[in-house]
């Protein structure tokens, strides 16, 4: 590289890493007050560009109707955010921390069908900044104005926030709130308000940061997901709570993109390395060895243990083997009187039963939350596809032995993972599945890239959907019975007095670290399992089932049933694989159905759907008695 | 005879499913420093945060000047002119000095003494030459200052007062009752926790000991000073 194209480079990431800070300082900012983790807050920022995009539609290609459309857009995104404060967080701020993230999913698919209501499935290309659409030489290449101009907008917003936060009584609200917002209601502080007025600045920020893309990138309905999670591995990057942290952490990333894009593919050694396929990864590669070298990001600063489950989690109680047997015939019996529609369905619902029932083993009694469940799910996916298809393997040794490979990516992902806690730790898991994810969608000539892999059919004695969804009802089965009797074995009650006090669990001589590498690999072993089944029974994979979309369907159906009972997570994938197919069948916008629907339990019964049954009955019976 | 500043009636607090209050009632009257003594968990500071609606009553009534406020969210009642001093002191350890002044502000009430950063300075002088250090880094004595002050900022007409004599040393001690002696002086009721007989004795006019959530005993200090068999049951360690 020469000098003028590193420099070339480094202004591109500059750049680049002005949206990226806006977005992640909002969420920050909102993370620190409220402590809530705001999955939607990367559909403010979708919005934010929609909203620019149709809004210079209306005031005209001016450089005034533009930077009013930009200025409105993100000041329209901001009362976005106090809707959803208003509407829907404020009356669950007492609920258990993983329930608000649950309702926050559920904000994320309304806005998304939103947006395909009103601006429709096409991306749409934004003009660019009338004024600003020239070229400024430096260094005998050409940059564009307006990249110019965002590479100045970063230190001003970051200037701002730090003389809100620092000279005025509202910053000091919020940084005090930030460490102990009880004490801060105690001293006469309206927390409702202080948190709406976050909630709007936040959003503004993500608003601004999507209106300031549009001359840059075209506005389309993924930009949510993928956007939440750059500002995650930003947020954690450089410190959560931190501002000057995430500006810090995104000129870092920005940049280290632009040069993977800038240099391209490199011949080292004889190997050849595309460091342009390595731009999907190398965010989280940065943020693998931060967290592991300064497990509080950059500029963070050393928290109390957080946990993101509930405070006090009930105890568990063990699953009742006669009821469990009662189940067992049931859905032994379902394929003499269903359909074959109705046999496909309960094969997938079995598939994610045993998804979300490894899922909830590692976040609730484990608690270790993760963000990145997919990985494990979809590893096992590819395993069994790869051993079948690639490999030769017989299918049925491919379908066992997928799982091994996924504990095996579940060993080294754990290592790493189990340093952490909190949400450090649930970001940590992101990273490893977005990793996971770049590779399999990239590695065309192995993986099939985005197209996925073909033809993965079971053998010919297991072919029929019937007897198919009898083999995935004994593996998946099996799975959940494994899980729940290890909740229950001394391993079991270490991991969950691990949950409750790590410093007590330590002092009283488990190992705490080894054990929660271990559930870490067992759940990952189990997910593979499901993956694998799943696999055969579709008879074709794509990177979809690695993907965040994956991830959070896990937690929705984990935190739907209810975190805190055993059978919820079942009930919940149930529920949700049903209820989305029913509704998709029926409308384009099931998202939105979902979302609605989820957003109602949420309010409705803040313990999930089977805790908050478990309390009317409750409630029923102390009334009769 | 003294109008009554706060009055508490049979209250019951639960954590989680632990039955902590059993039934408190205490009051405490305009200009008076009242004590609630008693043994660690014997719901001293439980009592405070019901008081404070931190923790959510169960059962039972709590009037401040008249008003019911147990149902009342802490912000509202901190508003209403009832100042709360946390156990453990709970600094903003990011903020300075000035800044955790600043979030207790509040603005003035009619009857209550108006409290500036400068008079506060002027009871704790120890805090003066500190106004931008963060909390932080603050010793535990000084800790124990700011939060009463920052309490005061809001300009309450009776404060609650978690054990301001913990962890302090002797000389701290002596300093800590002297103000609270300034904030009888200034017309302030307090109800304070406390372990710390002497401590109480020194500044207290009336003291109440509560045992496994109930109050066990209710007198002036003298009366109790006069009582070795009650300090024995449920005081001595």
């Amino acid at each position: 590289m020469t000098f003028a194209s590193i420099i070339i480079q480094l202004l591109n990431g500059l750049a680049a890493a002005a949206s990226l800070f806006l977005v992640s300082a909002g969420l920050s900012l909102i993370f620190g007050v409220t402590r809530i983790v705001n999955f939607a807050h990367g559909s403010l920022y979708m919005l934010g560009l929609y909203g620019a995009y149709s809004l210079i539609q209306a005031l005209g290609r001016t450089p005034m109707g533009f930077w009013s459309a930009v200025v409105l857009a993100a000041l329209a995104v901001g009362l976005v955010g106090v809707l959803i404060e208003v509407l829907v967080l404020r009356r669950i701020y007492r609920a258990p921390e993983l329930f608000q993230l649950l309702a926050t999913f559920a904000v994320v698919l309304v806005i998304k069908d939103i947006a395909l209501f009103v601006w429709g499935a096409e991306d749409l290309v934004g003009p660019r900044a009338p004024g600003l659409s020239m070229a400024v030489e430096i260094l005998g290449k050409r940059i564009p104005a307006y990249d110019l101009l965002l590479i100045a907008i970063g230190p001003v917003v970051l200037g701002v926030m730090w003389l809100l936060l620092t000279r005025t009584r509202w910053g000091a609200l919020v940084r005090a709130a930030t460490q102990d917002r009880e004490m801060v209601g105690a001293l006469g502080v309206d927390q409702a308000r202080l948190f709406t007025s976050v909630f709007f600045v936040g959003s503004v920020l993500a608003g601004l940061g999507g209106a300031l893309q549009i001359p840059r990138e075209p506005a389309n309905l993924e930009l949510d997901l993928a956007i939440i999670a750059d500002a995650f591995v930003i947020t954690v990057v450089g410190g959560l709570g931190s501002i000057g942290g995430a500006f810090l952490a995104a000129i870092i990333i920005g940049v280290a993109k632009a040069f993977c894009i800038g240099i391209g593919t490199v011949t080292w050694f004889g190997f050849e390395i595309s460091f342009s396929k390595l731009t999907l990864v190398v965010e989280f590669l940065i943020m693998a060895v931060v967290l592991v070298a300064r497990p509080y990001g950059l500029l963070g600063k050393p928290q109390a243990v957080q946990r993101i489950a509930a405070d006090l989690a009930p105890p568990l109680t063990a699953p009742s083997w006669k009821i469990a047997l009662v189940w067992v015939v049931l859905l032994l019996g379902v394929p003499l009187v269903a359909d074959r529609y109705i046999t496909i369905m309960l094969t997938d619902i079995v598939c994610f039963a045993l998804f979300a029932v490894s899922l909830h083993f590692i976040m609730g009694p484990a608690g270790m939350v993760s963000f990145g469940h997919a990985a494990y799910f979809g590893l096992g996916a590819y395993a069994a596809g790869l051993l079948f298809k690639r490999a030769g393997l017989p299918m049925e040794a491919a379908l066992l032995l997928a799982p091994l490979c996924a504990g095996a990516f579940a060993v080294v992902y754990g290592w790493f993972c189990v340093r952490l806690s909190g949400v450090y730790l649930a970001m940590l898991t992101l990273a490893f599945a977005q990793i996971s994810w770049s590779i399999v969608f990239q590695w065309d000539s192995v993986t099939g890239g985005s197209n996925g892999v073909f033809g993965i059919w079971p053998s010919a004695w297991l072919a029929g959907k019937t007897t198919y969804y009898y083999l995935a009802l004994a593996c998946c089965g099996t799975g959940i019975a494994l899980l729940w009797r290890v909740l229950f074995s001394p391993f079991g009650a270490a991991l969950r007095a691990g949950r409750d006090s790590p410093l007590r669990a330590e002092a009283i001589g488990i190992d705490l670290r080894g054990f929660q590498w271990a559930a870490f690999v067992l759940v990952g072993a189990l997910a593979g399992l499901a993956g694998s089944v799943y696999a055969f029974s579709k008879g074709s994979i794509s990177p979809s089932t690695i993907s965040i979309g994956q991830s959070t369907d896990g937690l929705i159906m984990v935190l739907l049933g209810g975190v805190e009972t055993l059978t919820g997570p079942v009930v919940g994938a149930a529920v949700y694989t049903w209820v989305r197919d029913a509704v998709a069948r029926h409308t384009e916008f099931w998202r939105a159905v979902m979302g609605g629907i989820i957003l109602l339990i949420v309010l409705l019964f803040p313990q999930g759907l089977v805790g908050g049954l478990k309390a009317l009955f409750l409630r029923w019976k102390e009334q009769r008695a | 005879m003294l109008p009554t500043m706060l009055q508490v009636k049979d209250l019951h607090a639960y954590y989680g499913r632990a039955h902590i209050l059993q039934g408190v009632s205490l009051e405490a009257q305009a200009g008076e420093v009242v004590a609630l003594l008693g043994r660690n968990g014997a719901g001293k500071s439980t009592a405070l945060k019901a008081i404070m609606g931190l923790v959510p009553p169960a059962r039972g009534e709590v009037s401040f000047e008249g008003k019911r406020i147990e149902r009342l969210p802490p912000y509202r009642i901190a508003r209403l002119g009832l100042g709360y001093v946390p156990e453990e002191r709970r600094i903003f350890t990011d903020l300075t000095v000035m800044e955790n002044l600043e979030v207790g502000r509040q603005a003035g009430r009619g009857a209550a003494p108006v409290w500036t950063e400068d008079r506060l300075f002027a009871l704790f002088p120890n805090l003066a030459g500190m106004r931008d250090r963060p909390g932080g880094r603050m010793s535990g004595g000084e800790q124990q200052m700011l939060t009463i002050a920052r309490t005061l900022m809001g300009n309450p007409r009776c404060v609650l007062l978690d054990e301001p004599s913990e962890g302090l040393a002797p000389i701290i001690v002596e300093q800590m009752a002297q103000s609270i002696r300034t904030l009888k002086g200034e017309g302030l009721s307090v109800l304070l926790c406390e372990q710390n007989l002497h401590f109480s004795q020194a500044v207290a006019d009336r003291a109440y000991i509560i045992e496994k959530g109930q109050i066990r005993f209710g007198g002036t200090m003298a009366e109790l000073a006069s009582d070795a068999s009650l300090r024995e049951q449920y005081l001595s360690v």
